[in-house]
């Protein structure tokens, strides 16, 4: 070790590798600029290090690119990032995060029947919602004590605004007022398209129909249904909340059929996120979907017209609908299936006004 | 106790599934003698089981229930693909005309009391239009047109139909979930043993597995369970496609459909996988199978849940442990120490 030589670096300026005393091969002689021959055999003019500043001996630690930071720099460094990032109490948060990507990462996490991750729609969907409905739509709920704390429920909603915003707010919402996710229903097109369809069953929806929604309810699942479909959520911006027929009030029968309540809400605002004014049936039907929207922004700015008007949103949950004093054999009777989706429907439509009525304008 | 011992026919015993059923249950001491059928013998040994060259498309098969005094018939010769059989033509043949054949046998049998069908989940077929979990009354969203699946419900079909005509024999039909495990081979194992799997981009399946064992045990439980119905089986829970990757540790592909059919196809006739129409929708759509009644009338409690049965399977197909998880790994292990260093 002692006896390590200093290496010079560089080949004094002459072409080819080495200390700079060989004489380069003939190949490499001709790639250097030409140049008079050295009449001194002299070392040449390397910044030769001062003797008082000897470097130590050339280890091989030495050689990693790390060698001068300390491990106890690195975790220094390393717990001043982590506090920053996630705050004091950073171990268990970060625990939790590498926890949570090692899950991801194995696959090691569980999925319902309906392929409901709790993990994603809480971490991802949810989470990445929230801002936009507290701070973009500021939306107020009232009424939230009406939703059971735990039980099967039926929340039953008016259906707006060109895409199914309204339904994902709601989701939000109820996951953050109750601590409880709202299992939306879905039209079978969510489920015949690419993306939307894997993330719509992660996000805790499944299939409208008639099996599905009782499973659910008998199952003490809080289901949401939007049973005015691609009529209300497709409908011009002219017949805003104008409430549109009810489906066959299948979600009625089965509610009945499980005896769980049926909650109505009202939503308002949602109207006039992308208020709709045309479509290309054309286009729609090639594309194999109901409409095709036209909206102020969409589609003339692009991507851009994509972004939702902030208006102001209204949120009413509304008395629950007591379903249980009904025998069995009631969501058999069709008169009576009649009589409770239209009660439904009168709540939602008279909350709907009296919302609007509460609203100062679209935008605050 | 002579009486109560059963002689039963276990028919598909040259592929794998049948032939170790077959062995399983001549070992069994409730079972008196099990007499195997197929139109090849086994490649492996069959232990005790009387084999018999017949080819269930010919009525031959009536004379050997006939002169084994066979009580029990377990109907196991359905096969998925067509590879195994030589064609699509000889598949359908082998599956329908092979089913009516054994099923006139039985229906002219003084001595058949019990059949037992290996029937599928494929027969709900798969689409965007699927209820999250079929329970046996259910029938497929949209009939299926060809292969397998239309081979299955028309053999469900005539099964229908045999036990309404001897309603004297009791008629068992299993509908399972894929079946995984070591040994098995099958569309979708096979599909699992690919080295870079191709998924359709933007749908992530539900899917349920049955442990091999399990399909052993089931079907040994029906032979001696006096439950006549329709059965779906399945181990407990639910897996999507996407975690079954992850736990393989292998590469995906998403692709689009159209892109998915076109590589299945590359497979088939490079016989590294067989796929079929049925499965691409199968892994578009996924598919769940209800087993209350499985539980709750069967009485048959599955040993592996679909977590277990896969991770059974994986142990076999799937890789070794990748190095951004080892890093992660080594993050977790290491941070408490971390921690300890600045108390």
């Amino acid at each position: 070790m002692a006896d390590a030589e200093v290496i010079p670096i560089g080949t004094g300026g002459r072409p080819g590798r080495g200390t700079g005393s060989a004489r380069p091969s003939a190949a490499s002689r001709i790639l250097a600029p030409a140049r008079k021959p050295a009449t001194r055999r002299t070392r040449p003019e390397e910044p030769t290090p001062p003797a008082d500043d000897v470097r130590p001996p050339i280890t091989t630690e030495d050689r990693a690119p790390t060698a001068g930071i300390t491990p106890g720099e690195w975790l220094a460094a390393f717990r001043t990032g982590a506090v920053e990032v996630f705050g004091d109490d950073w171990e268990p948060q970060l625990a939790r995060l590498l926890a949570f990507l090692r899950r991801r990462l194995t696959g090691e996490y569980a999925v319902d029947e309906y392929g409901f991750d709790p993990e994603v729609a809480e971490k991802l969907l949810l989470a990445s919602l929230r801002p936009i409905a507290a701070r973009w739509f500021r939306i107020e709920a009232t009424g939230l004590d009406n939703l059971p704390a735990e039980g099967g429920a039926l929340v039953v909603s008016n259906h707006s605004g060109t895409l199914p915003v309204d339904g994902l707010m709601t989701m939000v919402t109820v996951h953050e007022h109750t601590g409880r996710f709202l299992r939306p229903l879905g039209a079978d097109l969510v489920f015949r398209m690419p993306l939307v369809s894997s993330l719509a069953r992660k996000g805790g929806a499944t299939l409208a129909c008639a099996e599905d929604a009782e499973r659910m309810l008998s199952g003490g699942e809080l289901v949401g249904v939007w049973p005015e479909g691609f009529k209300g959520i497709g409908k011009p911006f002219a017949e805003r909340y104008k409430l549109q027929r009810f489906g066959r009030g299948g979600f009625v029968a089965s509610a009945l059929r499980t005896g769980v309540p049926i909650i109505p809400l009202a939503v308002v605002g949602a109207e006039e996120i992308y208020p709709l004014v045309g479509n290309v049936p054309a286009l729609a039907r090639l594309l194999g979907v109901p409409y095709v929207p036209i909206t102020p922004l969409f589609p003339w700015l692009g991507p851009l017209g994509l972004v939702p008007l902030p208006s102001k949103w209204l949120m009413e949950f509304g008395e629950p609908v007591r379903t249980d004093e009904y025998d069995a054999r009631a969501a058999d009777d069709p008169m009576l299936v009649f009589d409770v989706t239209d009660q439904v429907r009168e709540t939602i439509q008279q909350s709907l006004y009296s919302l609007l009525m509460r609203r100062s304008s679209v935008w605050r | 106790m002579d009486a109560t011992k059963k002689v039963v026919l276990v028919t598909g015993v040259s592929r794998d599934l049948g032939r170790r059923f077959a062995r399983r249950l001549a070992a069994d001491p409730g079972v008196d003698r099990v007499v195997g059928v197929d139109a090849v013998p086994p490649r492996d040994d069959i232990g005790d089981v009387t084999f018999v060259r017949a080819d269930i498309r010919n009525p031959v098969i009536a004379k050997v229930i006939a002169k084994e005094d066979v009580d029990t018939v377990v109907h196991m010769s359905v096969i998925a693909t067509p590879g195994s059989a030589g064609g699509r033509g000889t598949m359908k043949e082998l599956n329908v005309i092979g089913t009516m054949q054994l099923l006139a046998a039985c229906q002219r049998s003084e001595s058949v009391e019990h059949l037992v069908v290996k029937s599928t989940s494929t027969v709900y077929g798969a689409s965007s239009r699927d209820p999250a979990m079929f329970t046996e009354e259910m029938g497929p969203r949209r009939e299926p047109s060809s292969g397998y699946a239309k081979d299955v419900a028309e053999i469900e079909g005539y099964v229908r139909g045999f036990a309404r005509r001897r309603p004297d024999v009791r008629v068992t039909t299993l509908r399972l979930a894929n079946v995984l495990g070591p040994h098995v081979t099958s569309p979708i194992s096979s599909y699992f043993r690919l080295p870079v799997i191709p998924t359709v981009l933007g749908f992530d399946p539900r899917m349920q597995f049955v442990h091999e064992t399990d399909l052993m045990r089931v079907l040994t439980h029906c032979v001696h369970a006096d439950v006549p119905g329709t059965f779906n089986v399945a181990g407990e829970g639910v897996m999507l496609l996407s975690q079954a990757v992850r736990r393989l540790r292998k590469p995906s592909v998403p692709l689009v459909r159209p892109a998915v059919a076109g590589v299945a196809a590359a497979l088939k006739s490079a016989r590294m996988a067989d796929f079929s129409p049925e499965q691409l929708g199968f892994l578009t759509f996924g598919r769940g199978i209800d087993t209350t009644r499985m539980r709750a009338e069967l009485g048959f409690e599955p040993a592996y849940t679909t977590e277990h049965a896969f991770a059974d399977f994986a142990a076999g197909a799937g890789h070794d442990v990748s190095p951004v998880e080892r890093l992660v790994e080594g993050l977790v292990a290491s941070l408490p120490d971390a921690g300890a260093v600045h108390g």
